[in-house]
């Protein structure tokens, strides 16, 4: 396999890699309906063997995106290329594209096996070849002494799996998750996480998955694309969305952000000083961006956990303010302390409790100091 | 809140039914009359029907009746589903509002109305009446019958398993006939059960389109009841009574049944 070129094989990161092909292309595709835009001149590249995912509130296009790679809906502009080639005119039954359905769409009137069997049966395989590969499948996904149930004798858990086992049995170049975990309540979901994460792995099938639990995207893909209205936001790792989100809407959208609006005015440097109160002293920011104006209006949005609270003022802290406790939110491994500003404003700065609860340090009303570093906020431009 | 049977019920109960059924109860117990007079008993007897098996016009007249029966509720049935699925999943196609208005026409069109347009089609395109234009006819009537009970199982159905079979490789015709047709199969077998007692017991319609060499049972029975009942004439209403009233229980036991377990699956299936 020519995957060995990579120079660092431990890290997986096709698109930083110019010489990688794209296996999906969407090249300025528009998809309308009626006079509603449903994605706008989009660009976007995915690789093969990445776990995507496409993170939006509902109505943001993502499934229509996907819709559109399954071959149920076509673009009113641009182009889709698969492997280089335009799918356009291939029909979904043509495509080397499968889709595990939101609803799982399993067949009610066949049984688990028949289900995982119904798209091999429509393949140049001989029936040798189908029962093996079946065999395989329910191997893969744990369902062996399910194989003779028909959907509506087994648990919303195993269909999921069954769904998942239909939908890999063709060994399809790219498979489509539409909200695979919607129906799972929250500690199945993780485990089927984790599962769906190592048999992508196992099979080196490139996943896309639609998505609208922000902490699903960031535990299962490789890349996140976060959607609005339509477009891209930004198209980033995880940890590349979380810790360098593109705009307030990212930031915002994912985890949990403080945001103060001011005024940014370059020191050189990559810093910056940041006004956000009359009275108050400025913040220190570092920022690498270049669209950060040398003086203008401009936000800091900080996670709760980069902010520190502590009853004195740290000593040789560039960023500090006093505020008064309001509210703690205990939520077993983490406490979310909600501090009031002088100014009304309220900050949420997040503690690990790795003490007892008894022997909480702060407590409602007590006076506080929140501080963070000059790299720990993130400057964005505008006010959003 | 107790649910006790009162008098006021029983009473209602007791009218709507004999209402409903005294006349026929009276025919089936007549037809087992010894007496050649109607309207007198004397005493049990099956011979009537032995009669009957040896009546060739009424044997004649049975079998054209089975056969227009047969065929038009099969053909029925095949464009009544094609029509409702072509009205249900064909998406916004021009005139589309208008079609499906126009499936539920006949349901409401007097049967004279529609025999009299019938006739004069096939006197102006010069079709000689017989068996052929009588199951042209029924297959018309019985056929928008068979497209309301389709459709509304159509309507229920998760649009995403057909496409899950395209998915999986199927042609639009495959993943009909391998998903979509095993699972409304017990509403078309109900709708083809409909239009198959439809056609049995139709009298206006088929006697504007038959012809001379071809007659339904239910026109034998009417043309003979003019001349005066026999006993016979009773013996025949009550196997016809009986056909029907299957043909009617067994569609709505097959579709109710059928169709509550399915949905049933499919909901679990799909949740």
């Amino acid at each position: 396999m020519n995957m060995v070129q990579q120079e660092s094989p431990t890290v997986f990161a096709p698109w930083e890699d110019p010489e990688q092909k794209p296996l999906i292309r969407f090249i300025d595709v528009t998809k309308r309906f009626g006079d509603f835009t449903a994605i706008e001149s989009l660009n976007l590249d995915i690789y093969e063997r990445e776990f995507f995912a496409l993170l939006g509130p509902s109505g943001c296009g993502k499934t229509t995106l996907m819709r559109m790679l399954a071959g149920f809906e076509a673009p009113t502009e641009g182009t889709i290329l698969l492997d280089g080639a335009d799918i356009a005119p291939v029909p979904p039954n043509r495509r080397a594209v499968n889709m595990m359905f939101q609803s799982y769409a399993l067949f009610p009137h066949l049984t688990v096996e028949q289900n995982i069997a119904f798209g091999l049966k429509r393949s140049k395989m001989t029936k040798g070849e189908i029962a093996d590969r079946v065999q395989e499948m329910l191997r893969l996904v744990r369902l062996e002494p399910f194989a003779r149930r028909k959907p509506h004798q087994i648990s919303g858990g195993q269909r999921q799996r069954v769904a998942l086992a239909r939908s890999l049995a063709k060994a399809p170049r790219l498979l489509l998750l539409d909200e695979p975990m919607g129906a799972l309540d929250k500690k199945l979901r993780q485990e089927t996480q984790f599962e769906l994460m190592d048999i992508q792995e196992k099979t080196g099938t490139t996943f896309v998955i639609v998505t609208h639990d922000q902490e699903e995207a960031m535990t299962v893909a490789s890349r996140v694309a976060v959607m609005d209205h339509g477009r891209l936001i930004q198209v980033a790792t995880p940890d590349g969305i979380y810790e360098n989100p593109n705009s307030l809407y990212v930031a915002d959208f994912i985890g949990e952000v403080n945001i103060f609006r001011g005024h940014a005015r370059a020191l050189g440097d990559n810093r910056y000083e940041f006004t956000w109160a009359e009275g108050k002293a400025p913040f220190t920011a570092v920022s690498e961006r270049d669209d950060i104006p040398a003086s203008g209006p401009c936000s800091l949005a900080i996670r709760p956990e980069k902010i520190a609270i502590t009853a004195e003022r740290p000593e040789g802290a560039l960023n500090a303010i006093e505020g008064t406790v309001l509210d703690i939110a205990y939520l077993g491994s983490t406490s979310t302390y909600h501090v009031q500003l002088p100014e009304g404003q309220v900050i949420k700065a997040q503690i690990a409790n790795n003490r007892r609860i008894s022997r909480r340090s702060f407590n409602w009303d007590d006076r506080v100091w929140l501080s963070f570093t000059e790299t720990a906020g993130i400057l964005l431009p505008g006010h959003g | 809140m107790t649910r006790r049977f009162s008098w006021f019920n029983a009473t209602s109960l007791t009218f709507g039914f004999a209402f409903l059924y005294l006349p026929m109860v009276i025919l089936i117990i007549y037809s087992f009359n010894k007496s050649k007079l109607v309207t007198v008993w004397a005493g049990f007897s099956t011979k009537w029907y032995g009669e009957l098996m040896r009546n060739e016009a009424f044997l004649d007249a049975a079998w054209v009746t089975l056969k227009v029966a047969l065929v038009s509720s099969t053909v029925a049935t095949v464009l009544g589903t094609m029509a409702a699925y072509a009205l249900v999943r064909g998406g916004r196609f021009f005139g589309r509002t208008l079609f499906s208005g126009m499936i539920y026409a006949p349901l409401v069109m007097p049967d004279v109305i529609m025999g009299l347009s019938l006739l004069l089609l096939f006197i102006s395109i010069g079709l000689d009446r017989g068996v052929f234009t009588i199951i042209l006819a029924h297959t018309t009537f019985s056929m928008c019958y068979v497209s309301v009970v389709v459709s509304s199982r159509l309507a229920s159905f998760d649009r995403s398993l057909e496409e899950a079979a395209l998915d999986l490789g199927c042609t639009p015709f495959d993943a009909f006939r391998s998903v979509t047709l095993p699972i409304i199969a017990p509403a078309v077998i109900s709708g083809w059960l409909l239009a198959f007692t439809l056609s049995l017991d139709d009298l206006v319609i088929a006697s504007f389109t038959s012809g001379p060499s071809s007659t339904t049972l239910p026109i034998k029975i009417f043309s003979a009841v003019r001349l005066g009942v026999s006993p016979e004439i009773n013996a025949l209403s009550t196997i016809l009574i009986v056909l029907v009233s299957v043909g009617v229980i067994s569609a709505s036991l097959v579709s109710k049944r059928a169709i509550i377990r399915q949905r049933r699956e499919e909901r679990a299936a799909v949740t």
